[in-house]
């Protein structure tokens, strides 16, 4: 599907690259506009639940930031792996996570993922190769290096991506991980989400080094900036790495830079960042810089956009009605699934 | 019968499960030509190769982060911390992930990882690396705790470790490793001792004695001594798992014996022996005929000088003199 003759080469950054997205077919172009409304819809139902008083919790929205998640998964192969973060949603959607079942886990009911034990920072689905969402900063990141370790040893070919944010990098256990892979040559690529802030933390306060991808030097592997809210971008520069990888050439330091159009979470003032700021990057919308490359080339018109929005609006609803109806877990199963 | 030392079963155990599933591996600081810090993987590298008997930076939280990712996606890493102090630099890997993994994936992941590591103090190498931290472990569901006191125990509860789906903190005692003094007859075969049952080292009726590890030894050495001096006749229970824990060995033996003594070498406040206590308390109260003792290490770190280090961990003078206080012998 993804087999491409004479691709055209782009440069990003140093490298020069495929243009691997011009061979993609263009029934999976379209499913991954399809991915970032589910994303986006999927997250604007679960705001909604949050502000009506629904949710027993919280969770951090992926809004703004689709083109990473879809352009990175997508250019993996159904059986790879990934591990995601407290922002997750998106990951997981990509992925393909049921929209039913994650709702259902957002409400803590008992058909959800975790069977309402996680909630919305610790879906996974691990027989599909998501490892999982993590509510530790930089939490995921040894577990996407050991994965990768195993792919390694068991020699199956497949790669993990690690996705995190700006926040993450300044953890120690990045700095272990990485310099990790870097020596044992494992097929991880490390995406750093540079949503601009660690919480309330800005990046240009939290680091002294231009690009995060900078970092890069330190364990003696390739990386480099890309633009997180250009999936053509995203999709090419991860295709690329992704097959380094499966010839195991080594890990792979990527920053993607992006914004939450939302808070941290749902106690979030913004009190740290100005409304101008969030409106600029909302002119850089992801979707619509996407929707705007897919009309060009004729693979949809407004009708068709408009067709897809209205299904996945249904879909959500559909999830949500899902979701609503489950049962919570009875009571008595909360010591159950402490130990396998 | 052969007999083999601690150092040697634990070894023995790994290289025989080694052997049986290409998926067993070990990773870990100085654990290739080195053979560890303390030679229990010496030989290793030479039969299994770098792949598996894996090198690595001095690194503790990226080694249980990698032995978590690799056990969650099909391997069954055996991750070595060098010293038990370490695995406080690995903490978040421990606590927030491998322990909780499953739990929070609602049951749909697993995490077979043994955590080795060398605790206990009576080496001299002071507050950094002397520590008793198993109750930091024993705190938190989802993990499993073994401190094996013997070689018998430690060959066979590393074996069900390694075949047990959960992540595993086995820890191990630096003085028993190569004692020529605790070597016991090993069978040569595979054997498993289930985790979460304990054993009567030592029959006895007058007094329960409840110790783990190195303890468990030193309580060994005491009861010989009460027998022939004062002729008590203790009885030592060793749990060898702390979780799960089987309380149902020590509740049978309080109520035979009617008056316990709970030893460990950790510090006495919040020390795991406290939660043996108090469930011979809420189990067994009608059958204790005098308070429950508890010995354990002094509420300080672990000091340099010998003189303050006999002085911190339980010593076969102290536990004696606790003993003959609680039964009224002075």
């Amino acid at each position: 599907m993804r087999e491409v003759i004479n691709m055209r080469k782009i440069k990003v950054s140093d490298y020069e690259i495929e243009d691997r997205f011009s061979g993609v077919s263009k029934a999976l172009k379209l499913e991954m506009l399809k991915k970032m409304y589910e994303i986006r819809y999927f997250e604007e139902q679960a705001e909604q639940l949050i502000i009506r008083g629904k949710i027993h919790g919280t969770c951090h929205l992926y809004v703004g930031e689709e083109a990473t998640a879809v352009g990175a998964i997508y250019a993996l192969n159904k059986d790879d792996y990934i591990t995601s973060t407290h922002r997750g949603h998106g990951h997981c959607i990509a992925k393909g996570a049921d929209l039913k079942l994650m709702m259902a886990e957002f409400l803590g009911k008992k058909t959800g993922y975790c069977k309402g034990k996680g909630g919305s920072m610790h879906i996974a689905d691990v027989e599909q190769g998501n490892l999982g969402a993590n509510g530790v900063v930089g939490g995921g990141i040894g577990i996407a290096t050991g994965a990768a370790l195993t792919c390694k040893m068991k020699k199956n070919g497949k790669v993990v991506i690690c996705f995190f944010g700006d926040g993450a990098v300044n953890q120690g256990i990045f700095h272990e991980s990485v310099n990790m892979a870097s020596i044992w040559r494992l097929p991880v690529i490390y995406l750093c989400e540079n949503n601009q802030y660690g919480m309330s933390m800005p990046v240009k306060e939290a680091f002294n080094i231009e690009r995060l991808s900078d970092r890069r030097i330190a364990y003696g592997i390739d990386g480099l900036t890309i633009d997180g809210n250009n999936i053509v971008e995203v999709f090419n520069v991860v295709s690329h790495f992704v097959e380094r990888c499966r010839k195991g050439l080594g890990p792979v330091l990527i920053e993607s830079l992006t914004y939450r159009w939302k808070g941290h979470s749902k106690s979030d003032a913004q009190v740290y960042r100005t409304r101008e700021e969030v409106k600029a990057w909302m002119q850089k919308d992801p979707i619509e810089r996407y929707k705007r490359v897919l009309l060009g080339e004729g693979i949809i018109t407004p009708d068709d956009d408009r067709k897809l929005r209205a299904e996945v609006e249904n879909e959500i609803s559909e999830a949500l009605k899902f979701a609503e109806e489950s049962p919570f877990p009875e009571p008595s199963e909360v010591e159950e699934d402490v130990y396998a | 019968m052969r007999k083999i030392t601690y150092l040697e079963a634990i070894r023995e155990a790994m290289q025989q499960m080694m052997r049986e599933d290409e998926n067993v591996y070990l990773l870990g600081e100085d654990i290739a030509e080195y053979g560890g810090a303390f030679g229990v993987t010496v030989g290793m590298l030479e039969e299994f190769g770098k792949e598996r008997i894996r090198n690595t930076p001095i690194s503790e939280a990226a080694i249980i982060g990698v032995g978590i990712g690799s056990a969650l996606t099909g391997m069954r890493p055996i991750a070595e911390i060098m010293f038990s102090d370490f695995m406080t630099i690995a903490m978040d890997q421990i606590v927030n992930q491998a322990a909780k993994i499953r739990y929070m994936f609602g049951g749909k992941a697993k995490v077979p990882l043994v955590i080795r590591t060398a605790g206990g103090g009576g080496t001299g190498a002071a507050a950094q690396h002397s520590q008793s931290l198993e109750a930091l472990f024993t705190h938190i569901p989802g993990l499993k705790v073994v401190m094996p006191s013997c070689p018998y125990d430690a060959k066979g509860l590393l074996i069900s470790s390694i075949l047990d789906d959960n992540p595993v903190i086995f820890i191990e005692h630096k003085l028993l490793y190569k004692n020529k003094k605790y070597m016991q007859h090993v069978p040569e075969e595979i054997y498993r001792i289930p985790l979460g049952k304990g054993d009567i080292k030592r029959e006895g009726r007058d007094i329960t004695i409840v110790a783990t590890s190195f303890m468990v030894q030193r309580s060994l050495e005491v009861a010989d001594i009460l027998e022939s001096e004062e002729g008590i006749d203790c009885e030592v229970v060793d749990p060898r798992t702390l979780r799960p824990l089987d309380m149902d060995i020590i509740i049978s033996s309080v109520k035979k014996t009617g008056k316990v003594v709970c030893i460990e070498e950790a510090c006495y406040f919040g020390g795991f022996m406290g939660e043996v206590v108090s469930q011979i308390v809420e189990k067994a109260f009608d059958y204790l005929d005098a308070p429950v003792l508890r010995i354990a290490g002094r509420d300080c770190p672990v000091p340099y000088s010998l003189v303050l280090e006999e002085e911190m961990i339980p010593s076969v003078g102290r536990i004696k003199k606790g003993m003959l206080d609680l039964l009224g012998r002075f």
